[in-house]
Order: C-alpha cells, then sequence, then structure tokens
C-alpha cells in the first residue's frame, strides 16, 4: 500500500536555515545540510527546501546547499523559491533535487509548468499553491501570491486543475489561513483540491499536533504532510509522529 | 570491478552517480558504446519518456551495446524507466523497447481514489531468494514514481511485487540482469543495500 509521506520543509536565506531551532543534540542549526542529514536519519520520507534568499546574486548560494544536501540524503527532496525559467529548473535538477517547486512564477506565466514537464518530466514540476478563503470565488478560496502579500483573481480549484492539465505532477497546496498558526491544517480546501485532481496533493500550513497530521490524512484526503515548526522546535521528533500515525492506521514508512 | 552507468539523457543520472560515490563503488558515466562494453557491470538509470529514450539509445549505437553486454552473461541493473526499456515493447507513445526480457510496460489504469503517477513509497514483496535483496527483509518500502509498470510475459522472471490498485511487478530478473520499478538511489538504506549488494555481488 502507498505510504503517507511526512515531508519537512526548511526555509533557506543565503544558505543558511532560518527558522530558530531547539534541538538537544549538538548540530549546527543553521546549517541546512546538516539539518537535512539529521531529519533523513530521523526517519524523513522528503524533504523541501525553500530558497527566500532576496537577492537574485546569492542564488547561486542555494545551488551549493543543494549539491552538498545530495551528497549526503538518498531520499527526494524539492526546491522551492523564485524558480522562474526553465534553465534554473535544470540547474536545480542536476545540482541533484528530485524536484522544483514553482508557485507566483507560474501564476505570472503558467507555460513554465508545460515547458518544464516536457523537458525534465512531469514528475520533476511541483505547483505551490498559496490559498486565501475567500467566498466570493466559485470553490471560496483565492490564489494569492509573493508569500501571501498579493491577491490574484485566480480560484484555487480552478488553478490546481489548470496547473495539472498543463502538467505539473504534485500540488502543495499551502492555506494562508492556517500557516503559522499551529492549528492545523485547512481541511476543507485540501479535501476540495486533493478529491478534484488526479495528482497527489500535499498539505501545508497549520500543522502543530500530531492529530493535526492524523486529521489531514483522513478527513482532507492529503497524499502528503508537510511540517516545520512543529519539529523544529523540537515539539515533536519524526519517530514519534510516524509511531502515532502507524498506531492510527495509517500507512507510514517504518522501516528506515 | 568497474560499473558504467548509461548515460542517455533520461533524467536524474546524477542521484545515482552520489549514491555510488556514497558506497565508495568503482564506476564512470558514459554516452558511448566502447566506453560501457569496457565495464564489468552495467547500471541503466533513468527517469523520461520510452519513446525519446529508446531514440537517444538507437541512434547512438547504446541499443546494440546494452544487448552485447547483456549477452556477454555481464550483471546489469535497470532502475525505473531502464525497467520498461529492457522489456518487448511500452505502452508510452507505443514504443518498441530493447528486448531483452519478454513484456510490456503497461499504463495504469484509471481508478477512482487511485493518483497516477504512482509517487511515495511503497512496501516491495520478495520472496528473500534473489541475491540484491540481501539483508533487506520482504515488505521493505522503496521510493516509486511512475505512471507505467512492467508486466512481464513469464511469471517466473517477476522477483518483486508491489500493490497500487493493482499488484504490479516492481521487480524483474532474467539471468544476469534485474530492473526495478522503484529508485533504490532514492529510497534510503533500503535502497542503499541493494545498490551495495549490487556492486559486491551483481
Amino acid at each position: 500500500m502507498l505510504e503517507k509521506r511526512i515531508i519537512v520543509c526548511l526555509d533557506v536565506r543565503d544558505g543558511r536555515t532560518t527558522k530558530g531551532i531547539k534541538f538537544k543534540e549538538n548540530i549546527d542549526v543553521g546549517d541546512p545540510v546538516r539539518m537535512a542529514s539529521f531529519y533523513y536519519s530521523q526517519g524523513v520520507d522528503e524533504l523541501v527546501f525553500y530558497d527566500i534568499t532576496a537577492s537574485s546574486e546569492k542564488r547561486s548560494i542555494m545551488i551549493d546547499v543543494v549539491a552538498a544536501v545530495a551528497e549526503q540524503i538518498f531520499i527526494p527532496f524539492s526546491v522551492g523559491g523564485g524558480i522562474g525559467s526553465v534553465s534554473e529548473m535544470r540547474r536545480v535538477l542536476l545540482a541533484g533535487a528530485e524536484k522544483v517547486s514553482v508557485n507566483s512564477q507560474a501564476v505570472r506565466n503558467p507555460a513554465i509548468i508545460e515547458e518544464g514537464a516536457s523537458l525534465f518530466g512531469r514528475q520533476c514540476i511541483v505547483l505551490g499553491m498559496d490559498a486565501l478563503k475567500d467566498p466570493s470565488f466559485p470553490s471560496h478560496y483565492r490564489v494569492v501570491i509573493d508569500g501571501g502579500r498579493t491577491p490574484t483573481d485566480l480560484d484555487a480549484l480552478e488553478w490546481a486543475r489548470r496547473a495539472e492539465r498543463l502538467g505539473a505532477g504534485e500540488i502543495v497546496l499551502n492555506s494562508i489561513d492556517a500557516d503559522g498558526t499551529q492549528n492545523g491544517y485547512e481541511l476543507t480546501v485540501t479535501g476540495l483540491i486533493s478529491r478534484s485532481v488526479g495528482i497527489p496533493v500535499v498539505a501545508s500550513g497549520g500543522a502543530g499536533t500530531m492529530r493535526h497530521i492524523l486529521d489531514v490524512f483522513t478527513k482532507a484526503n492529503a497524499d502528503a504532510a508537510l511540517i516545520a515548526s512543529m519539529v523544529h522546535f523540537g515539539t515533536y521528533t519524526l519517530p514519534q509522529i510516524k509511531a502515532y500515525l502507524h498506531e492510527n492506521n495509517i500507512p507510514v514508512r517504518m522501516d528506515y | 570491478m568497474r560499473i558504467a552507468v548509461v548515460d542517455y539523457n533520461a533524467g536524474n543520472l546524477r542521484s545515482v552517480e552520489t549514491a555510488l560515490k556514497h558506497l565508495g563503488a568503482d564506476f564512470f558515466v558514459s554516452n558511448r558504446p566502447e566506453g560501457i562494453l569496457a565495464a564489468d557491470k552495467l547500471i541503466f538509470p533513468g527517469v523520461g519518456e520510452a519513446k525519446a529514450a529508446m531514440g537517444v539509445l538507437n541512434t547512438s549505437g547504446l541499443d546494440r551495446a546494452i544487448d552485447d553486454f547483456y549477452q556477454s552473461g555481464r550483471p546489469v541493473l535497470g532502475i525505473c524507466l531502464g525497467s520498461h526499456i529492457v522489456l518487448s515493447d511500452s505502452e508510452e507513445s507505443n514504443t518498441q523497447c530493447l528486448g531483452l526480457v519478454p513484456g510490456t510496460a503497461r499504463r495504469f489504469p484509471q481508478v477512482r481514489g487511485f493518483k497516477v503517477p504512482h509517487m511515495g513509497w511503497n512496501q516491495v514483496m520478495h520472496d528473500g531468494t534473489h541475491r540484491l535483496f540481501k539483508g533487506i527483509p520482504s515488505g521493505s518500502s522503496f521510493y516509486f514514481v511512475h505512471s507505467y509498470y512492467p508486466e512481464p510475459r513469464e511469471s517466473g522472471t517477476c522477483i518483486a511485487r508491489t500493490g497500487y490498485m493493482i499488484e504490479f511487478c516492481s521487480g524483474l530478473c532474467l539471468e544476469n540482469l534485474a530492473a526495478f520499478q522503484f529508485h533504490p538511489e532514492k529510497s534510503g538504506a533500503c535502497g542503499l543495500k541493494l545498490l551495495e549488494n549490487f556492486i559486491h555481488e551483481g
């Protein structure tokens, strides 16, 4: 049976992880390569790196990070943040990432999904999408870009379906309403989109407890759950989360 | 023992290279027939589209070189698309493949509740007799990402099975050739163990 994936997200700025992370172990918590190795040893199923570097001239630092991560962890990982052309996609994939994620850039230029999928295969192209509750839209959710700052005229469900048609192989659906609250994933929009598309949907935003992860799998049909603070701050460990899900009859990878 | 990794423009070569490097394997990457024929073992990786991949193999002469290599009895390991290319043909763009193992790569049917591609970790069932599974319990999880799966004509050539909508063949073996639908290079400790078995036992 296909297992539900637990994906840990790391934000990287100028080659350093940004969240203040509390570990009992003696690791450099600002080093994304060390962090990746740690989560790999803990049994994470996949990793996501978001490059939040502000200046484009520092972007090449991220390529070095990707290459160093690829040498140490032997599970899939994706890279997103500021990728706006197929040549940038190629650089990230050649450096060793399994997938690239496009968000605001795909809204501004949807053809990048199509071009990326035809060049590298659709399994490489992830659509990152930020959804905000807005009852004036048909699905009641609107797409926002630029980290939630810029509203668009796109309906979240329509955009998800269109991205699938264009060639996206997976959708990471982040709820702006839930993001950062640690009050749980936005189950309504996650369930709506996951049941309406034929590609995997990764739930993102709002995870604070193990129960939240269980709920997004059992109530919202998510294929994977993205988590960050709940493990970065040491509130939970990956083995603890996996064991909890396993006890609650969610198929998860236990042999790592 | 030198391992050649076939480069035929079929996606993520680097992940196979980094895994081999990590395991201390003696290997090189080659896109030339004479290059791969000089090796002791062959790895045939690949993510991509069957027709495009066969096009590259046909025009470069790598198709005959892989066939010759296999016929010589030296160990061959196919990964992902590599497990389709070794079959007779693929439903993906109706592609004629290398024909080393009789069979067809089939597309997953459309079944409500099952997404395609089959993406993520899934269990691989095997009977424990194949040398490449040494030290890997049946039911261990490996990483998959694919929309087509191998269907060998003779059930005896199937050495591993995985369930997704249907039970499909996730591992093939015919004499000195083994090929897997999953990605050992992306499957954590179990995947590295399988690659290590290939390096040491072939």
